[in-house]
């Protein structure tokens, strides 16, 4: 006995279409599902694509959940103007974990290189257990890193905040399976199938505002490990690392020790998009030196309950 | 520009040369950066390897490379200007069931490798049944390693001549089956059309996957629309404003269309389907929208909107087929959660039918087991607290697919296919 098996007409939904879809119905799954949802925001474009979804899948009502941004002191003046005009805009309620205050407390320790990217993780799972966040959505993409690449949509964080990628739910359909004890959360990462040239191409499509660092601009930098940083309160430049003029971008928003900018002269979306197609390096091989660290730094830190 | 999106996945025995094909793809598609391509060649040399081995582009996890083994599904995008590609790479190693149906769930194309010094071999078999079970359209059986024995027109022919009576066996269509031979090492007909294959006629892998028409999530089946989250914004200007948000399961819903609320049946008409950017004439499956109805019903998530010329069944008896992903095992009688669209509710599993036997050349249903194990596709039937809207796998994916989940521990233990969506021999 045989069937046939059938071959239904093409689906007319374009790929921007179709990742937006996707990225919807994950939210309103988490909005239908949990308790106490939360956006983290870092003011990068990657969080303002997850703000812009949300906004797109509750609309005409209001995004129900809060923003939460882990703030390493360590940042670019024009993003943090652009998230408090942000929240402003859209009426959102915004929770910012300082970093600092965990330093002077005493329950995390500066390090010798000054880079506070991997401090992030403490204050983000004591600000979720403090606020009973349940369900934690990140801008990752699974294209950005092997370890991301491995990470679910939802993916069940233990009650230490962290990730065992040999224990991951199986993901059937899209049938997402959020369930987790008391003190368990999980992660949440709508925009998992998006690559870095989707995110553009959808933030030109929608007309979505950036922080200005993303396109050329003017900026004093300094050459370490082969990378463009500027200059901040996290101790660079030190010692022989000049300062030098430069027409600059950033590809990632991240802690200033560590995020690197690339040289450009991209102004505009199209421009951005061009150079982003001819780039031969990855948005986190160009910019960001903790991911250098180590053959398996991203997925060490995840494990211990980054995002 | 538009185009649009293939979601395929991968399927093969260990050691066909699965990791080093998808390493291909995104190499030859030039979708690997430098700084992706360094870090490879780094790590080949520390391995004391003379070329670089592609398979470690797409290895992400520390215990991976240690091993030289895929442990789980991971997710790979490139683009080419025709098309963009989504796809899920699964490892073929001893959790082959489990893996290959994450794969495959939401896949509208499966590449299925095969040695071409072993042809067909009893895991070939394991997953084409898997692939047929879960009715993944379109298949692809890549014979890789054909360097390795001579380019020899001959054993690909006798491969293909194998592997299309079990298709036939397995319910595909002869068009949704197609055989390419390459060598995912060498780089032959995987993106770069070989010189060394002059006998072979057809298209190259990626130039297949270009032009393959996308299979849409069911767009020529009756409407069907589980409820996600109701809209209320409780704003004085749209006060009376009540929106049921959700995908579009299957079909197509437009204003004026007469729709049924499930499972309690009432019906009402579409007054509109919106998006955040506007009112659309209609949408198809896939697509994330707002329904506004003509008449204020009570609704809630769980409930499944309809068509009301052909609506799902409503049943809480189900007979249904098990993939069992769990180590714990499946015992008759077991009490266990069942999320089924937008719904969770409670179900008592009865009697276990027969288990999908696929030691043999053809897969075949045996008699029931005592218990499931990891692994095991069996029929069982089930009782549902709550009914439910289901429609047969076979006829619509969406409505026909359901979750099993742990109650204590809240992990998932099975994908289930309302019906026998695999139609063979008994």
């Amino acid at each position: 006995m045989t069937a046939t098996l059938p071959i239904a007409p093409a689906s007319a939904l374009d790929a921007l279409d179709a990742l937006e879809s996707e990225a919807i119905h994950i939210f309103r799954e988490v909005a239908g599902e949990f308790d106490r949802p939360v956006i983290l925001f870092s003011g990068g474009k990657d969080s303002t694509l997850l703000v812009h979804l949300a906004v797109k899948a509750f609309a005409p009502a209001p995004v129900p959940f809060p923003l939460l941004h882990v703030d390493t002191g360590h940042n670019y003046p024009e993003v943090i103007d652009f998230r408090d005009r942000l929240v402003e805009r859209l009426g959102l309620r915004l929770e910012v974990a300082h970093v600092q205050d965990w330093i002077d407390d005493g329950r995390l320790v500066e390090r010798p290189d000054g880079t506070r990217n991997p401090l992030q993780t403490v204050p983000l799972l004591d600000t979720i257990n403090e606020h009973r966040f349940d369900a934690v959505f990140g801008g990752g993409r699974r294209d950005e890193e092997r370890a991301r690449a491995k990470e679910r949509i939802m993916s069940l964080r233990d009650s230490f905040g962290r990730w065992d990628p040999r224990k991951q739910r199986p993901e059937l359909w899209n049938l997402y399976n959020g369930r987790h004890a008391p003190g368990e959360h999980v992660r949440v990462f709508p925009i998992s199938n998006w690559t870095e040239l989707d995110v553009w191409r959808y933030i030109q499509r929608e007309g979505i505002e950036l922080p200005s660092i993303y396109y050329a601009h003017q900026r004093e930098v300094f050459r370490r490990d082969g990378m463009w940083l500027a200059e901040g309160p996290w101790g660079g430049p030190r010692g022989d690392e000049a300062l030098v003029k430069k027409s600059v971008r950033y590809r990632t928003v991240g802690d200033g020790s560590c995020t690197g900018a690339v040289e450009s002269t991209a102004t505009t979306l199209d421009e951005v998009i061009a150079e982003v197609t001819a780039s031969r390096l990855t948005e986190r091989g160009a910019t960001r030196a903790d991911d250098r660290l180590s053959e398996a730094a991203m997925e060490d830190r995840k494990r211990e309950g980054y995002f | 520009m538009t185009r649009d999106l293939l979601r395929f996945a991968t399927a093969g025995s260990v050691d066909d040369g699965k990791s080093t094909l998808v390493g291909r793809l995104l190499y030859d598609t030039k979708s690997v950066l430098a700084d992706q391509i360094e870090a490879v060649q780094r790590a080949s040399v520390d391995k004391g390897l003379s070329t670089p081995d592609l398979s470690l582009l797409v290895d992400g996890l520390r215990a991976e490379r240690e091993q030289g083994i895929t442990i789980d599904v991971a997710y790979r995008y490139f683009g080419t200007p025709k098309r963009e590609f989504v796809l899920a790479d699964t490892p073929g190693h001893v959790q082959y069931t489990r893996n290959t149906v994450t794969g495959a769930s939401t896949a509208e194309l499966a590449v299925l490798l095969v040695d071409a010094r072993n042809g067909v071999v009893e895991q070939t078999r394991r997953h084409a049944a898997v692939l047929a079970l879960l009715r993944v359209p379109r298949l692809v059986l890549a014979i890789n390693k054909i360097d390795l024995v001579d380019y020899d027109e001959g054993v690909a022919r006798a491969i293909e001549k194998d592997f299309d009576e079990l298709a036939r066996t397995l319910g595909f269509a002869s068009d949704a089956v197609v055989t390419i031979p390459v060598s995912a090492l060498a780089g032959d007909n995987v993106v770069e059309r070989s010189e060394r294959t002059p006998w072979y006629e057809g298209p190259t892998l990626l130039g297949h996957l270009e032009s393959v028409p996308v299979t849409g999530p069911e767009v020529a089946a009756p409407f069907r629309m589980p409820v996600q989250y109701v809209i209320r914004p409780r704003k004085d200007e749209l006060h009376d404003y009540r929106g049921y948000a959700g995908q579009v399961a299957a079909g197509t819903v437009a204003p004026g269309d007469e729709v049924v609320v499930l499972p309690g049946g009432a019906r009402t008409t579409v007054a509109a389907v919106r998006t955040a950017d506007g009112p659309l004439d209609s949408a198809a499956a896939g697509r994330s929208v707002t329904v506004l109805l003509d008449d204020d019903i009570d609704i809630s998530r769980g409930d499944v909107l309809a068509s009301a010329a052909e609506p799902p069944r409503v049943t809480d008896e189900l007979d249904a087929t098990l993939c069992w992903l769990a180590e714990k095992p499946l015992r008759p009688g077991a009490r266990l959660l069942l999320k089924h669209g937008t719904r969770v509710t409670q179900v008592i599993v009865g009697a276990v039918g027969e288990r999908l036997s696929l030691d043999s050349d053809v897969p075949l249903w045996e008699p029931a087991p005592e218990q499931l194990g990891i692994n095991d596709i069996a029929h069982a039937s089930l009782r549902t607290a709550d009914p439910l809207p289901v429609d047969e796998y076979a006829d619509i994916r969406a409505t026909g697919s359901f979750l099993l989940i742990d109650p204590p521990t809240g992990n998932t233990l099975a994908a289930g296919l309302v019906g026998t969506p695999l139609a063979v021999a008994r």
